[in-house]
């Protein structure tokens, strides 16, 4: 990769940023799951590694959030965007250059944040915890380059029409800066007060509403035709998911906040909002699941398609959970209790990390024209990843319905936590499956690259039956 | 180049309901956010704490540098003469940063910016020269309202006055413990904020509008891991519980999940002794495995030390 950075932008193989940002993800998804097992057995073992301060978990809690957020998910994302964007256009990546360096800095600049946190040094703000001079850097060095190519090689397409998917990553490149130069704005001006703590929810919703949750989905409006051979069902169910999504998703940060001091107004609105992210949910699961028509063997048989479809499902829980548990009528039962842990694990771990990480894997095939190394091991992890995340999850919606109880019936705080604590054990099981799961993945990615069968031009992996 | 040309409308309706929904969620709150008024909580807090707690260029590596100190003051300090009735100080010795309603007195709202400034004169305050901050009662327009009054002018007393007639003990450095609180990151177990509608009998009363003004990072807290910290200082002002749990927490509480803090401590006690952590382990072991009947003594903590302004700041919790 590092030969490319100063060579000639048409001397740089077409993929090269795609498959430089796909491992940087891989690598970061590793560790990033990694410090979240060490986490969760800091939880359920409390004397283990403890007093030191470089290992305290309130200094790596967030270490792994920011980890996974900004390095795989978000890294996943690029790489899904630098090969999708020019496929869908019949073009090629406006310059491969851009995005290579694009994901140096981007790799430079999060190693470096990371380390920062882990220190100590931090904005004190949850999902914004990040010192305004790495939010500054994140903005110019990371977000900006990137909408600047996605945009490019959208407007240097060679098709009529925009897909889908392209409207969306063009829409959330744009939306992804506004959202990380405005949520951070109290650290830029040192604003204060409910102002600073309204703002931090403002940016932790948008950074799920406006970049994860649209860039996901348009993920899936690709690897599922693609893969199947059908065409999307309804492209006017796509406008209605994407109108949806910048009007009802913008607007309910203020749930959050449900039990905090805000203006009441603020509230009412945010949760009547908040239940109308079911619309663009809704409209996203039904194409999927309909565009599948046909062809669900795949889903069986199909590593890319398999990988889709169970992120697909995931979102059916993961909205009605988010559509309802905001209202004012759930909302105080399981506010701040483990269960809200569970939904943010099932949208970032479930469904999220499905539908990228079925990017990945297709992406790299296709652009290293090389046919997975192993299907056994993709099968692992994939299994891996969802009993792992399902143990959390049951163990953390339990965890999470204790506390609640604990909290109306005003039982003593420490029989809260000796209640919960075999569910954080089960907890810690679940994660370190996740990233041994993990390991497994990149191995398996490595040796594609390595000793993987070559894939002819114009077939798809899919298509090849192995030779060994 | 295909361009947008036929996306000329679907750019302009994005435009309209991208736009419409950051004047919704952005705009109108902050208008409304804006004309809150200060509680006397947020006076207290925001004098308390100082400018920033997060991170930020007078203090980059959050060693709690740029923080004021709090003093019960019981003596005059010009005269040495001892005062009727004891009153609370806040102290900026030179060069400390002033927090945001100083800065910015509009912030602190109707009536308490008048006061403030007029009677208070908190215009007059320099960063050089440090000043001394109280909270006073006065009245604005037929309305009685607290206000910030600036010591060091309308009455001369400087910093280093008021730290020569006030005692150790006195002395409380709970900015400084905000910022441990913030870099340790306590505030992803412990809230800050006691909930609208259950938490009443247990961690006291919620919070109000008015209670964050000046306050910055606010550190609510989202994930309720152990109890909320708000009023603890209320629950429990015993330092000696708080020394005990912030060194090992299984001292106090067997179950307690929470981790040790003894690195806090730093390397000497407060007779200036090294602290022998390695054997501090290694006999607390011994109790924990029942080969010796009494746990080991913690060591009491330097004056200046990381966990003193931390626990300064739990007990100011009230």
């Amino acid at each position: 990769m590092f030969k490319y950075l100063l060579a000639k932008n048409e001397d740089i193989p077409a993929g090269s940023a795609a498959v430089f940002f796909g491992f940087s993800s891989i690598i970061w998804f590793v560790i990033g799951t990694g410090l979240g097992s060490f986490n969760a057995a800091k939880l359920a073992f409390p004397d283990f590694v403890t007093g030191n301060i470089y290992f305290a978990f309130g200094h790596m809690r967030q270490v792994h959030v920011m980890a996974v957020i900004f390095g795989w998910i978000s890294m996943a994302f690029a790489m899904a965007m630098m090969y999708i964007t020019p496929a869908l256009g019949n073009s090629k990546l406006w310059s491969e250059k851009l995005g290579l360096w694009n994901c140096l800095f981007w790799n430079v600049g999060l190693a470096l944040g990371l380390t920062v946190l882990w220190a100590g040094i931090t904005s004190g703000r949850e999902y914004s915890d990040f010192p305004w001079p790495i939010d500054l850097y994140l903005a110019v060095f990371v977000f900006i380059p990137l909408a600047t190519n996605v945009w490019m090689t959208v407007l240097t397409r060679k098709t009529q029409g925009i897909y889908t998917t392209n409207w969306f990553f063009i829409a959330a490149v744009f939306m992804v800066i506004i959202v990380f130069l405005v949520g951070n704005s109290p650290e830029f001006f040192h604003l204060t007060g409910l102002t600073e703590a309204y703002l931090t929810w403002w940016f932790a919703h948008n950074v799920l509403g406006l970049w994860i949750t649209p860039v996901a989905a348009a993920i899936a409006y690709y690897t599922v035709p693609k893969v199947t051979g059908n065409p999307l069902y309804s492209h006017r169910i796509g406008h209605l998911h994407f109108w949806s999504v910048v009007v009802f998703y913008s607007t309910p940060a203020a749930h959050h906040l449900m039990s905090a001091p805000l203006p009441e107004w603020l509230k009412s609105f945010a949760s009547v909002e908040g239940v109308l992210i079911l619309v663009p949910a809704i409209a996203f699961v039904s194409n999927i699941m309909l565009t599948m028509r046909g062809k669900w063997y795949m889903f069986v048989e199909n590593i890319e398609i398999r990988f889709t479809i169970t992120g697909c499902l995931m979102a059916i829980p993961l909205n009605m959970q988010g559509g309802f548990q905001q209202t004012r009528a759930i909302n105080w039962y399981i506010h701040g209790t483990g269960w809200i842990v569970a939904h943010a694990h099932l949208a970032l771990l479930g469904f999220s990390t499905f539908l990228e990480g079925a990017a990945v894997y297709l992406g790299l095939q296709t652009i290293m024209r090389r046919k997975l190394y192993s299907l056994t091991l993709a099968n692992l992890h994939f299994w891996m990843l969802l009993i792992g995340f399902t143990i959390y999850w049951v163990s953390m919606t339990i965890a999470g319905l204790i506390q609640g109880a604990g909290k109306i019936y005003e039982v003593p705080y420490i029989d809260v936590v000796i209640a919960e604590h075999p569910y954080m054990i089960a907890r810690w099981i679940g994660g370190t499956l996740v990233f041994v799961g993990n390991i497994l993945w990149l191995y398996n990615m490595w040796m594609t690259a390595r000793v993987g069968t070559v894939v002819p031009a114009g077939r798809m992996p899919h298509e090849l039956s192995y030779e060994r | 180049m295909a361009g947008f040309r036929e996306y000329k409308i679907g750019s302009r309706i994005f435009a309209l309901a991208f736009g419409g929904s950051m004047c919704i969620t952005l705009l109108l709150p902050s208008i409304n956010i804006a004309s809150v008024s200060s509680t006397d909580v947020a006076l207290a807090k925001q004098l308390a704490i100082g400018h920033e707690t997060g991170f930020n260029l007078d203090d980059p590596l959050m060693q709690g540098k740029n923080k004021p100190l709090v003093v019960a003051l019981k003596a005059d300090p010009k005269t040495g003469q001892p005062l009727a009735q004891a009153m609370t100080v806040y102290v900026y010795q030179p060069g400390t940063s002033f927090p945001a309603g100083i800065l910015h007195p509009r912030i602190l709202g109707a009536g308490i910016e008048e006061l403030s400034v007029q009677q208070g004169h908190i215009g007059d305050a320099k960063k050089d020269t440090g000043a001394v901050f109280a909270i006073s009662k006065g009245k604005f327009e037929g309305k009685d309202h607290s206000f910030i009054e600036d010591l060091t002018t309308s009455k001369g007393w400087t910093t280093s006055d008021v730290l020569k007639v006030a005692k150790d003990e006195d002395v409380s450095h709970s900015g400084k413990g905000k910022t441990m609180f913030v870099r340790e990151g306590c505030w992803w177990c412990h809230t800050l904020l006691p909930e609208q509608t259950q938490d009443w009998q247990v961690f006291g009363a919620p919070p109000m509008l008015g209670d964050f003004n000046g306050e910055s990072p606010t550190a609510f807290g989202s994930d309720r891991k152990a109890p909320d910290l708000m009023h603890v200082g209320s629950r429990n002002s015993s330092k000696e519980w708080m020394m005990m749990h912030f060194f090992n927490p299984r001292l106090v509480q067997p179950h307690s999940i929470m981790p040790r803090f003894d690195y806090l401590w730093g390397e000497k006690d407060a007779d200036g002794t090294p602290i022998n952590f390695a054997k501090w382990r290694s006999d607390y072991d011994d109790y924990r495995e029942g080969k010796s009947v009494s746990a080991p003594d913690v060591p009491s903590y330097a004056k200046d030390s990381e966990i003193r302004s931390l626990i300064d700041f739990m007990l100011s919790l009230k």
